[in-house]
């Protein structure tokens, strides 16, 4: 069966979506997301869009879940590299993506993920001194 | 002159989503369309043709490059056999599903193309049309 690969690159999970998404591919890819927190314990999953033509509903619905299922288990997850036309079309569509955070490309995602990961430290270290 | 395009595709499996989407973005870079424009169309293609699929049972999609005055566009004509919708209003609402679906497809696809029409006989089947200007 067709799959689409996640990477890990350091406390990170990277995904890079260059093929049509169906919809069977994109629940697959939902269920591996989630495994794949578990197991190697990411704190943050990138999910490259650059090659995507289009995010429909069930796209949009997809987005969602993997944020929210990530965010239960202690995982940021940024979508990045949307093409205007995509952003666009979600808006009037009526699909904000509200609640999942976004980035203009991969570079970005990181460092996004990367300063979150650090004032979730610096918290930490606060919660210590009291 | 380009030979007029019209066509029908089947859509009877998730797959077909994706053939579907392909072609109307064949279509459109052909006849010249915009980026912003294809792309509109195409997702409202996926969100019609997915209904269709889901709670029509599957179908027929119709493509047509069609002139009108000086405009040139695509429509798609999409009917299926299915159980049909009892309610048309409720499903244009936002938000309203009988099914997995989040509810956004056939109002959303409406705000994505410039003529939309929708026609429903209960336990017969759905037809939904769809119209979309070059530079519309």
């Amino acid at each position: 069966m067709e799959k689409i690969p996640i990477l890990k690159m350091g406390k990170f999970l990277l995904v890079t979506i260059q093929v049509d998404l169906y919809d069977r591919l994109a629940l697959t890819l939902e269920e591996d997301l989630i495994e794949m927190v578990f197991k190697t314990g990411s704190k943050g999953v990138l999910i490259d869009i650059s090659a995507l033509s289009i995010v429909d509903s069930f796209m949009g619905k997809i987005i969602g879940n993997i944020a929210g299922m990530s965010s239960i288990m202690d995982a940021e997850t940024v979508v990045v590299g949307m093409q205007p036309a995509v952003a666009i079309t979600l808006i009037e569509l009526g699909l904000p993506l509200s609640g999942v955070h976004t980035a203009l490309n991969i570079e970005k995602g990181m460092a996004l993920l990367q300063s979150r990961m650090k004032a979730d430290l610096d918290d930490d270290e606060n919660d210590g001194d009291d | 002159m380009m030979a007029t395009i019209r066509e029908s595709l089947i859509v009877q499996q998730e797959r077909d989503l994706v053939v579907c989407r392909n072609r109307v973005k064949e279509v459109a870079v052909k006849i010249g369309m915009g980026i912003v424009n294809q792309t509109k169309l195409i997702t409202a293609t996926s969100e019609i043709a997915r209904n269709m699929l889901i709670y029509g049972g599957g179908g027929v999609m119709r493509l047509e490059v069609i002139t009108r005055g000086k405009q040139e566009g695509i429509q798609l004509v999409f009917e299926d056999k299915g159980p049909g919708i009892a309610d048309i209003q409720k499903a244009m609402q936002d938000g309203f599903t009988t099914g997995r679906t989040l509810g956004m497809g056939l109002p959303g696809a409406k705000r994505l193309v410039n003529e939309f029409t929708i026609q429903s006989t209960f336990g017969k089947g759905t037809t939904v049309k769809l119209l979309k200007w070059k530079n519309g």
